[in-house]
């Protein structure tokens, strides 16, 4: 393996290395008036970036021709479709965001940059082969959104979130860490592919805290309980387009991530982390339903709603099949879609001086004075708790046939069953849209590129989406099918 | 018919008008409502009249891979022609029932009806269990906003019910049907009514749709939701829930828990005999004493129910034959039924049964519809609820004459109730002034009963035009289910201590 090659099929990550440090310098030496090109020239980067990592997920790239620097890093077609979607998701942000910070008069030069960044952080982690590499790509991102969070200097939510997601996100590094460093101890190598021969005998006392480690170190990243705790505050106190940012593109990362550490380096020890992911799973889906129901704060809700969302992910990880893994693709290709279309749902509700509105009260009586905004935020709703015909059924749906195959009944049979608690703080939303009397906070003037993404996002989840079924089915196999070693 | 799709043409006729319905102003819309279901309707006739009767069993098919993971795949029987007739019968009466009593958001509100005329007749054409599902549950949406939007006083409450209970009820379903798909390799509903699943597997799989449907049909204790649903829904929203939503649990187990799992439907015969016969008698004796008209009939619905369920699980052909033909009845009457709840609540803005008296006098023409449709709920001879009341009860007395019996007295009970409540409304000295001014019905009126009162005569009259479409296909579910079905309890009967009913309900398994 020469380094060409290896460089060659980095080429997503060169792009958005390079232009982010050129990004970098043009907000150092421009200052904030250059954030409007800067914004422009970060969402150019990633569509050059989104159409590199195209062409693995269309072919389906496998095997040993998609390893890069012996084995550290992997751009094969699992890769490949959690990057277009990171990828998507950070344009949306971009997208969406200087509007936002426009309106406030807190545009920075330096968030496109940021979002560059992070989105560079997650394209690694997702590509990771080796737990080091691993290490790498998630601090990158992470280091970013602490800064992300907290971009609001002035706002003490804004500030606030940022410390909490940085101290508690710190943990979450060192206990994965600690979690590479005994596997590494007792595995010798932190190779994935190393370390599912060393594992291949079973699993040694080491191994297993090790992998324990590992596991509770990610689920923290990926918001699942009872790691969770974070979740509703950073959301709530990060700014709108930010928590979009959160909410879709490093989600997707972490969970591709522990799906290929999970499933590659101790594919063959299912066994022993299946426990634990249901665990998780059915705990997530739990917390994340009730935890909603007292929320008054749209953007908490939202945040109990992804913890809820990643528990039925965490369904199709936890099947530990090829089908499990296709599963959690499409579920999470619908969850991003779902979750940015709610955000930016939240961005549009502003009162009539333009502040931002996040009431769950607020909303009330909405379908009177903004019928199309109300129509959309219904779809999108019914969508989350997963009521055909939108299309957020289909990845409830997925995610609960790969379990039923793999012979996990009981746990298909109690996440659906707890799916209905969710069901209640959804319809209550619409209710409050529908059902209640209108109170006319929501009436603030909008912006063109929020509707637009809107419209696409309510269009996804309406019934049309069953007819993009075939194809994200045949990717997402693809990309599963990828994964190294399954049993 | 060739070629021509005309199951895909009666969905597609009210989803373009449902679609339309949400740019439209409120007049228009009540016009292009109307016009869909008529179309459908005229659509509905002409199926019919090419239904091939003895040919084959599943007509009009249609199979499309469009989806991966599903078909696009409808076809009917004759259980399902019918069904889909009442369904576009009522639907116009419905739009009709609304012209005026619906004064806000009325594109809105037209637009879910015909999205729920769209859903009803797909959950009843499809062919794959995956689209039935969907189909199936995507119901509760429109029927959410009906309830929860046009609905009386205390319709959130009403509306979150009616949501979480029939959510849960068919979320286990889900389960199931994947389960199912899994073993049998096929999604295609006619394949997997001939798979035989294993014994031990098709008891928790019938558990699971039995969840589901019994909150759809709604059987006791799981009824609970009706009476709320029907009391705060809009007029015309208890007329589908009463006359098409609520045929939904019995047509699921017609379709899928009879001839899937004929085993497990066979040793749970005893579940259902027992609830049924509570149903009966509690749910009548609930009638007997509500103020409320429409919760009244809600409690009917469900003792008439019962009686479908007893029907359905006699495992023979008159307690099928008699179930289908309750579920059709049914459907009319007690649509009529609120309709007539409907009329005078439009005049005078209450459903307090003690806020009328004496309407004979000053409203002799509802009072006799109303009369009519009264004898119907009860079962008088002549009438459609007759026909299948009687089939069902002389086919579950074959079976186990000690649930006949105590579903019989249902038809006592529900003559008081029924009789009660007539005399309390339309007869009687008029004490309620506002009440005794009320006009008569009016064209509108007339055109929503006049047709329902014929339809209802006629299935009383000459139930074979009913009967002839669906004999082959019950033919076909009775001789599926012969092998499993539960012997005839006559022997043993004779020269035994009656046991008491509710532990003979509880103890005998099977």
């Amino acid at each position: 393996m020469d380094y060409a090659t290896s460089l060659g099929l980095l080429a997503p990550e060169l792009v958005l290395a390079l232009s982010g440090l050129v990004l970098l310098l043009v907000a150092a030496w421009g200052g904030d008036e250059s954030a409007r090109v800067n914004s422009i020239a970060g969402a150019i980067a990633l569509g050059g970036a989104f159409a590199l990592s195209l062409s693995a997920v269309v072919d389906g790239a496998s095997g040993l021709d998609t390893f890069a620097f012996f084995g550290q890093f992997r751009a094969d077609a699992f890769a490949g479709l959690a990057k277009l979607m990171i990828f998507a998701s950070s344009i949306a942000v971009l997208m969406i965001a200087p509007r936002y910070f426009e309106r406030i008069g807190a545009m920075r030069a330096e968030f496109p940059v940021l979002v560059v960044f992070a989105a560079l952080g997650m394209a690694i982690m997702v590509s990771a082969g080796d737990l080091l590499s691993l290490y790498i790509g998630l601090e990158l991102n992470s280091l970013a959104a602490y800064v992300l969070a907290s971009i609001l200097r002035d706002e003490e939510r804004s500030a606030e979130a940022g410390l909490k997601y940085f101290v508690l996100g710190a943990l979450a590094s060192g206990i994965l860490l600690f979690g590479i460093s005994l596997t590494y101890g007792f595995a010798g190598t932190t190779n994935y592919t190393g370390i599912a021969v060393a594992v291949a005998d079973g699993l040694s006392t080491g191994q297993l805290f090790g992998l324990t480690f590992v596991l509770a170190g990610l689920a923290f990243k990926i918001s699942a309980a009872p790691f969770h705790m974070w979740t509703p505050d950073v959301y709530e106190g990060a700014p709108t387009p930010v928590t979009a940012f959160f909410a879709s593109a490093p989600k997707v990362a972490a969970i591709a991530l522990l799906a290929r550490v999970s499933l590659e380096a101790f594919g063959t020890q299912a066994d022993a982390w299946r426990q634990i992911v249901i665990f998780a799973a059915l705990l997530s889906i739990v917390i994340g339903a009730l935890g909603a129901i007292g929320q008054d704060n749209v953007k908490r809700l939202l945040a109990y709603s992804s913890i809820n969302n990643v528990g039925f992910i965490l369904i199709g990880l936890a099947a530990g099949t090829v089908g499990g893994a296709s599963a959690m693709m499409v579920y999470l290709v619908i969850y991003v879609v779902m979750t940015l279309g709610s955000f930016v749902a939240v961005l549009l509700m502003r009162d009539a001086e333009g502040r931002p509105v996040e009431g769950v009260s607020d909303l009330a009586g909405l379908s009177t004075t903004r019928p199309v905004l109300a129509w959309c935020l219904l779809a999108l709703m019914f969508s989350l708790a997963g009521i055909p015909p939108l299309f957020g059924f289909w990845g409830k749906f997925v995610v609960f046939q790969a379990a039923v195959q793999a012979d996990l009944i009981a746990l298909a049979a109690i996440g659906i069953a707890a799916s209905v608690i969710g069901a209640f703080y959804y319809i209550k939303i619409v209710k409050v849209m529908f059902f209640d009397d209108p109170v006319d906070t929501v009436k603030g003037e909008s912006d063109v590129p929020h509707w637009v993404l809107l419209g696409l996002c309510a269009l996804f989840v309406s019934p049309l989406g069953y007819l993009l079924i075939a194809p994200l089915d045949n990717v997402a196999d693809l990309a599963a099918a990828s994964l190294a070693v399954i049993p | 018919m060739g070629g021509f799709p005309i199951l895909s043409v009666m969905l597609a006729v009210p989803l373009i008008g449902a679609i339309a319905c949400l740019f439209l102003d409120a007049k228009a819309a009540r016009m292009v409502a109307l016009l869909a279901t008529l179309v459908n309707l005229a659509l509905g006739i002409v199926l019919w009249a090419n239904y091939d009767i003895g040919g084959a069993q599943w007509q009009f098919r249609e199979y499309h891979e469009v989806f991966s993971g599903f078909a696009y795949a409808l076809g009917i029987d004759g259980i399902a022609l019918m069904l889909i007739m009442l369904s576009v019968f009522l639907m116009p009466i419905c739009i009709g029932a609304s012209w005026e009593a619906i004064t806000h958001r009325v594109g809105e509100y037209m637009a879910a009806f015909l999205l729920m005329e769209v859903l009803m007749i797909g959950v009843f054409a499809a062919q794959d269990i995956f689209l039935f599902y969907i189909l199936f549950e995507a119901g509760l949406i429109p029927m959410y906003l009906i309830i929860g939007v046009w609905g009386g006083q205390n319709r959130i409450y009403a509306a979150y019910k009616f949501f979480l209970y029939t959510l849960l009820g068919s979320v286990l379903m889900l389960i199931a049907m994947l389960w199912m798909v899994n073993e049998a390799g096929t999604t295609y509903i006619p394949y997997l009514q001939e798979y035989d699943f294993p014994i031990d597997a098709q008891t928790w799989l019938w558990l699971a749709f039995f969840a589901s449907f019994a909150v759809k049909m709604p059987m006791w204790p799981v009824h609970t939701w009706l009476p709320d649903a029907h009391v705060q829904a809009p007029t015309a929203g208890s007329v589908i829930l009463a006359g098409v939503l609520l045929k939904l649990g019995g047509y699921g187990f017609i379709r899928f828990s009879l001839p899937m799992f004929p085993d497990a439907s066979a040793d749970f015969g005893w579940l259902v005999w027992g609830l049924s016969m509570v149903a009966v008698v509690l749910t009548s004796l609930i009638a007997l004493v509500q103020a409320d008209m429409k919760k009244l009939i809600a409690y009917s619905s469900v003792a008439h129910m019962a009686i479908v369920t007893v029907g359905l699980f006699a495992f023979n052909v008159q307690g099928l034959e008699g179930a289908m033909m309750i579920m059709l009845g049914h459907g009319l009457v007690s649509g009529a039924l609120f309709l007539c709840v409907g009329v005078i609540y439009d005049r005078l803005h209450t459903r307090e049964i003690s806020r009328y008296g004496g309407l004979a006098i000053n409203m002799p023409a509802y009072a006799t519809l109303f009369l009519l449709f009264t004898m119907a709920s009860i079962g008088l001879p002549g009438t459609s609820n007759f026909v299948g009341e009687f089939l069902a009860l002389a086919g579950i007395y074959q079976v186990n004459s000690w649930v006949a019996f105590v579903c019989t007295t249902g038809i006592i009970l529900g003559a008081a109730y029924m009789l009660y409540l007539y005399r309390r409304v339309v007869f009687g000295i008029q004490t309620n002034e506002d009440a005794a001014a009320m006009p008569d019905l009016s064209t509108r009126e007339y055109l929503l009963l006049g047709p329902i009162a014929a339809a209802v005569l006629w299935m009383g009259v000459y139930p074979e035009s009913f009967l002839a479409p669906m004999r082959a296909d019950i033919q076909l579910l009775d001789t599926r289910l012969a092998a499993a079905a539960p012997e005839s309890d006559a022997q043993f009967a004779i020269g035994e201590g009656a046991p008491p009913v509710e532990e003979h309900a509880v103890g005998e398994v099977h």
